[in-house]
């Protein structure tokens, strides 16, 4: 069982790694590690605060924190959007954090409205026949070889921070060989 | 729609928050109306229904607004997505 101690240390360590600093402002940062600490206990992972979850993993999977539009958010306007990460200048307080623009398609975040939050059998049997569908791929970055297995690529490779454009689909083929005895 | 009514001294307009339990920016519109003691109405989009949850996003989507929270509806006419603390004050003339 994480405490909130451990999101604390993970995001900490999150922000040193990628050179963000954690909102300046206490309370936010407060507010914001518990509800991150909150979705955990609830889903069984750390899906964004600020953002409606549906609370399965496919579904959520690009907003489990740090999600994927965090850097690009934080390279275009110095915060992600729930202004957790932000730049040396924002946490210098030369800026302040302010709500930005939602980067996540709307598509997908339609995914958290059509999924039922109740536990009776006919509401589920609906929600699994309004889940809805969804490719994994395997994904290469082509500049350091770190494969993934997901929808889209990454917006920037978490090994080499190449940019998404860097990645390419890997198309496998497996053969079963027979055993020869 | 399951709303939670708060009281206030100020209630010249009707103010309707739909929020995110878990948000701090939510948390934040909050403590503004509660601290402007204005009175207003509000619905954790993430604790509620599913039947709840698709009308919240129809009536956002339906004001042209997006699915982002907190939003606030003023009136039933004025939609503010992120509760802008300067636009909320002079719409709800504070
Ligand atoms: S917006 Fe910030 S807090 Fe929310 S999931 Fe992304 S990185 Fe985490």
């Amino acid at each position: 069982m994480t405490t909130i101690e451990n999101t604390r240390k993970r995001a900490e360590n999150d922000a040193k790694t990628n050179g963000y600093y954690l909102a300046s402002d206490q309370e936010l940062l407060k507010d914001l590690l518990e509800g991150l600490h909150k979705n955990e206990q609830r889903y069984g992972y750390p899906s964004c605060p600020c953002r409606l979850a549906s609370g399965k993993l496919e579904l959520d999977r690009d907003i489990i924190c740090p999600c994927d539009y965090r850097d690009p958010d934080v390279n275009d306007y110095g915060q992600c959007y729930c202004g957790l990460y932000v730049t040396k200048e924002i946490y210098d307080k030369k800026k302040s954090a302010k709500p930005i623009p939602e980067r996540r398609p709307l598509e997908k975040q339609g995914r958290a409205y059509t999924i039922s939050t109740e536990q009776t059998a006919e509401s589920a049997k609906t929600a699994i026949k309004k889940t809805p569908e969804i490719q994994t791929k395997l994904w290469y970055c082509k500049q350091c070889g770190y494969v993934c297995f997901r929808e889209d690529p990454p917006y920037v490779c978490p090994i080499c921070k190449a940019k998404r454009e860097m990645f390419a689909e890997l198309d496998v083929t497996t053969q079963v060989r027979e055993k020869i005895s | 729609m399951q709303t939670v009514k708060v009281a206030g001294k100020n209630n010249k307009h009707h103010v309707l928050l739909y929020a995110i339990s878990t948000c701090g920016w939510c948390k934040r519109a909050k403590k503004f109306l509660n601290e402007n003691e204005i009175e207003y109405e509000y619905i954790d989009v993430d604790l509620c229904s599913s039947e709840d949850r698709n009308k919240i996003r129809q009536d956002i989507q339906t004001r042209g607004g997006p699915l982002a929270y907190p939003t606030v509806i003023i009136d039933n006419k004025i939609l503010l997505t992120g509760a802008p603390q300067d636009k909320l004050r002079e719409v709800l003339e504070l």
